[in-house]
């Protein structure tokens, strides 16, 4: 077993409006950024975890993304696996 | 008959609820802790405004993990009346109980203010004594009550008379005006599909008094005495 | 002599070499590092009051209906039904100009935590707020983050924040002021205090785990300049972990387990056991290795210093601990053991074998050094107080009716509901007049149907130019507002934010304006019960304008009676004074219009206010007043428009001869208030003003789409209403049909 970095990011689907992202483009329109032409807020979520393998860790944070960490009615998600840290504790 | 309040670690409204709920006559509060895994032979059950576990991933999301969720989905499956009131509406969408999903108002901030909503359908035992029509002042305060459900979910609640309340001005009209957090279709309130579930945005426990500005919400738990009584009779 | 310490060591800690030596010779050695910052701490402005007390002296703080006077985690007065309302207001102004989102967070946290550690219920909250002007994008910035991060916290906890107040002056630039007040209600024979009792009783602590955030909180808070001070310290608050918190603690009042209790607030741990054994005249031991941390590597000086939120002490009797923890754990909170309290008067922090701190609790409480200063105006302060402000008058020549709209819509006066929406101020079922309806919030006390209400006040500029007037302004125009919605004022609590109090004209703001506060309160019997200092508020070398913001309680009997501003249709609307002739001086008008903060304010007749505030509770309690509003800032004018914007009725409005003037419109008096009556009572209300030996003037009755006053202006409410409402500017809003 090691210890993996899970980075999961989830986003609120293309289709679902996003007023934090539109916000945050009026506010970088205001700043002066015009080339700004779009902008989508998300979550940023590091899990770090024990897992067999690469394979095994990603397939448990698909799992709990599922159960938790998005709600896929209204956002997707992508899942990265770092390379493994020293043997668990 | 006994209505259970169900307290999360985080609900805010759930004393409010008990409040309202021991002025209707007819009705027992009772509050339900949410590890607890007895319902206490309640007839119906309200889950709160609040945060409940802080909602600090999304609003619902963790308290529907709560070991009394297990038993609320039990009785809403065999039909008994469920009513969430914002955050426990986030409850009911998180935990499948209700179609569609509540995320950030429109205009990004939390907003507390009073709105009027006109009654779609009265189908549910939560509406059954208002009229379909028929306009109520309520109180509102929530930063993630932006209804949402795409477009083949709500052909289907249209279909089956799931929308229950919509966002409206005080001539029961419905605008972008109107629609002050940005839900689809100005969506203030849904059931499932019997209709024994209810979520709903606005708070009827805080609109149930003159004294504090309106007391329109009052015909929610009025209509669950009269279903209930009406059934058991 | 302390030939060890550096100058270096003096200054993390902010202590001057005269007060080490002190220290040193009081101790009779040389403190260690823990000791030092310990010492540091609890001798700071911010624990010690060491400016301010000997001022703070000046306050009464008895009356018959105190429960609670200054001392404890705050006052307390006595409700009917057997109840008492707990009450204190705090500042968080450093932190949040730091982090505003941040430092307005845990500034609600604090106090809220304040209140339920006294056993009450928190029941309502209010916050009083200064920024530099708001066209300027760091003013912007500032209100937007300390208003959503009062509203995020404050919301979670489900506590109603009902009122307040928001001010702009450039004087706040880089250092805005967050003052929040928090009431609760609780038994009157239950209320639980910050004592240690009998030696080995047991020390618990609760909440979150410590770490190394807000080390030195105290002493920050009692140097100047925010931005230049440390950043390593703020705070990041956790609403849901305070909620748990406050719902175990209320849960425990009653418990014959529990002797005291305390928060973890300034000086977190050091604060907190120190000022419980020095209530109590006891010692505390403890271990801090017994201590939950958040981080690894924490020496015993930044867990005894930190200042993590969430966190409470408590003292349980050594057979209640287990059923005191039950409690917590039910809650899903960590509890920890570490320590007990002694009978040797010693503060005595051990890490394992090692004694690392070992002082005495009297050194830290009673011992701080006392600063009498010398308080002197400067001489230009003198001559603004004295300008003839006449040519300034005159040089504005906008016609009537825009000066009217552009106040209106000017950040001081304009409406606050961008901000006040933000708040959730209907959660708990009882909020009567929430914000925007009335001068004063008026909350129903569930259990009993009396009335409470509230507010927060302060005239800044009034209190720059006469700090004795503007100390008395602030008491009674608290005061006035309460009798506004026909409530008799309970108490009050204050916060008292100034600048540097080592600057001659700085401590004498503060003393003169301490001074007119505690005459008005005693003219008008108002015990002060609680109250919180704020010193050093500077940026870049300019000192904020004096603010003692006070915050005010009060009650009626039937909470049903109370009544807004808002005009009634067909009501019949007077103008009551008791006191000066209003001027252009010193006003809002001057400064809005003519730019500039000058001239003499107005004093207010005491005597007469006590006459006003007394005919306004007889008047709504009797239910013959059907609205009623203070004139303040703005004038008459301003006032009408509130009256008409906020009942949504007009009215025709015509001024006795001698007051037929721009000075009477918009100019500026202590001690006038606009009432609407039933229009068949009309005689009545005049025999019992003449009675009351206030003047008295039938303005017109209120109805109709306009506002006018003969021969100055026509607006139609629509317009008065608009011109409010877009004072702190539309927010970013695109919503979906």
């Amino acid at each position: 077993m090691s210890v993996w970095l899970g980075r999961v990011t989830v986003v609120l689907k293309a289709s679902v409006n996003d007023p934090q992202g539109l916000a945050v483009l009026d506010g970088l329109h205001a700043m002066g950024y015009s080339e700004v032409e779009q902008v989508r807020v998300g979550k940023h979520i590091d899990v770090r975890l024990e897992a067999d393998n690469a394979e095994q860790a990603e397939q448990r944070l698909h799992q709990m993304c599922e159960a938790l960490l998005a709600n896929t009615l209204i956002e997707s998600y992508t899942v990265e696996v770092g390379a493994p840290e020293e043997a668990a504790r | 008959m006994k209505v259970g309040v169900v307290t999360f670690p985080g609900s805010n409204g759930d004393m409010d609820c008990i409040h309202v709920l021991e002025q209707i006559p007819g009705c027992e509060p009772e509050l339900i802790w949410h590890k607890s895994t007895d319902l206490l032979s309640a007839d119906a059950l309200v889950l709160p405004g609040g945060f409940a576990h802080g909602d600090y991933l999304r609003g619902g999301a963790i308290a529907r993990f709560s070991p009394v969720m297990r038993e609320v989905a039990r009785f809403a499956g065999a039909g008994r009346p469920v009513l969430g009131i914002c955050n426990g509406f986030q409850v009911l969408t998180e935990a499948g109980l209700l179609p569609g999903a509540l995320h950030r108002n429109q205009h990004i901030l939390f907003r507390c203010a009073w709105v009027h909503v006109r009654v779609e359908s009265n189908a549910s035992p939560w509406l059954a004594g208002a009229q379909s029509g028929q306009v109520l002042k309520v109180a509102v305060a929530h930063g993630q009550g932006n209804y949402y459900a795409d477009q083949d979910t709500l052909r289907g609640m249209h279909a089956r008379e799931q929308v229950a309340l919509r966002y409206s001005d005080t001539a029961g009209r419905i605008s972008a005006d109107s629609n002050h957090n940005g839900s689809v279709l100005s969506i203030a309130g849904v059931t499932n599909e019997a209709g024994n579930v209810l979520g709903m945005m606005p708070h009827p426990e805080r609109s149930a008094d003159p004294l504090l500005g309106s007391a329109d919400g009052r015909v929610v738990f009025e209509s669950l005495v009269h279903s209930l009584i009406g059934v058991a009779s | 002599m302390s030939a060890q310490v550096t100058a270096e060591a003096l200054r993390e800690v902010a202590l001057s070499r005269d007060e080490y030596d002190l220290a040193v010779r009081l101790l009779g050695r040389e403190p260690n590092t823990v000791e030092l910052g310990v010492l540091g701490a609890m001798w700071s402005e911010h624990c010690g009051y060491k400016n301010s007390r000997p001022l703070l002296g000046m306050f009464p703080s008895e009356g018959a209906d105190v429960l609670q006077g200054p001392g404890e985690n705050a006052g307390a007065v006595r409700l009917g039904g057997g109840l008492a309302a707990v009450f204190k207001v705090e500042s968080h102004n450093h932190p949040s100009a730091i982090e505003p989102y941040q430092g307005a967070a845990t500034g609600v946290g604090g106090i809220v935590r304040d209140i339920f550690t006294m056993g009450a219920r928190p029941v309502a909250l209010l916050n009083s707020l200064r920024f530099g002007p708001l066209d300027e994008r760091e003013s912007r910035t500032l209100l937007a983050g300390v208003v959503r991060g009062i509203g995020d916290y404050g919301n979670s906890l489900g506590i109603p924040t009902v009122g307040g107040e928001i001010g702009f002056s450039p004087s706040y630039r880089g250092n805005p002021l967050v003052n929040a007040m928090c009431v609760g209600v609780a038994p009157a024979d239950g209320l639980v205090r910050g004592l240690t009792g009998e030696s080995g009783n047991v020390l618990l602590l609760v909440g979150a785990d410590t770490g190394r955030d807000g080390i030195h909180g105290a002493t920050f808070a009692s140097v100047e300049d925010p931005q230049e001070s440390h950043k390593g310290v703020i705070q990041v608050g956790n609403p849901f972990m305070e909620k748990l918190l406050m719902e175990a603690c209320l849960e425990l009042r009653g418990s014959p387990h529990v002797v005291g209790m305390q928060d973890l607030g300034a000086a977190g741990l050091t604060s907190s056991s120190v000022e419980c054994a020095g209530r109590t005249g006891s010692g505390i031991e403890m271990e801090v290795s017994q201590i939950s941390r958040r981080e690894t590597g924490m020496t015993p000086y930044e867990v005894m210093l930190s200042e993590s939120q969430e966190r409470m002490l408590l003292v349980v009797t050594p057979d209640g601990v287990d059923a005191v923890r039950r409690v917590f754990q039910k809650w899903d909170l960590h509890s920890d053991v570490i320590g007990t309290v002694t009978d040797d008067g010693l503060l005595r922090v051990r890490d394992g074998a090692e004694v690392v701190c070992e002082l005495p609790i009297h050194l830290l409480t009673e011992d701080v050094p006392r600063y009498t200063r010398e308080g002197r105006p400067s001489a230009e302060l003198l001559a603004r107080r004295d300008r003839d402000v006449t040519p300034l008058v005159e040089g504005v020549t906008l016609p009537v009716q825009e000066q009217l709209l552009e106040l209106l819509a000017s950040p001081n006066i304009g409406s606050k509901r961008w901000a006040w929406e933000q708040y959730d101020h209907t959660i708990q079922t009882s909020t009567a007049l929430g914000p925007g309806a009335a001068d004063a919030a008026v909350i129903r006390v569930r259990q009993t149907g009396e009335g409470l209400a509230l507010t927060m006040d302060c005239n800044s500029r009034h209190c720059l130019l006469d700090p004795y007037a503007g100390g008395m302004g602030a008491v009674v125009e608290a005061a006035r507002n309460l009798a506004c919605v026909g409530a008799r004022p309970l108490g009050l609590t204050n916060c008292l934010n100034f600048g540097n109090p080592e600057k001659p004209e700085i401590y004498w703001h503060l003393s003169e304006c301490i001074r007119g506060m505690s005459d008005a309160c005693s003219a008008l019997g108002i015990p002060v019960v609680s109250g919180n200092v704020s010193l050093y508020n500077e940026s870049e070398g300019q000192a904020v304008n004096p603010t003692p913001v006070v915050g005010m309680v009060g009650s009626m009997p039937d909470v049903t009676r109370a009544v807004g501003t808002g005009f009634t249709e067909g009501s019949a609307v007077y103008m009551v004074s008791a006191g000066p002739a209003p001027t252009l001086a010193a006003s809002e008008w001057l400064a809005a219009l003519a730019g500039i903060d000058a001239g003499q304010p107005a004093s207010p007749d005491l005597k007469g206010e006590a006459r006003l505030h007394q005919f306004l509770q007889d008047g709504i309690q009797e239910g013959w007043i059907l609205s009623a509003h203070d004139v303040s800032e703005g004038g008459l004018a301003v006032a009408l428009a509130e009256c008409s914007i906020s009942g949504n009725a007009g009215l025709v409005a015509t001024l006795a001869p001698e007051a037929r003037s721009v000075e009477y419109l918009f100019g500026e008096a202590p001690g006038v208030v606009i009432i609407g009556v039933q229009p068949d009572l009309t005689a009545t209300v005049e025999s019992m003003s003449t009675q009351a030996d206030l003047a008295w003037h039938r303005l017109g009755t209120a109805g109709g789409q306009d506002l006018a006053v003969d021969g100055f202006f026509t607006v139609e409410v629509e317009q008065l209403q608009s011109a409010h409402s877009r004072a702190l500017g539309v927010p970013v809003t695109r919503v979906n049909p």
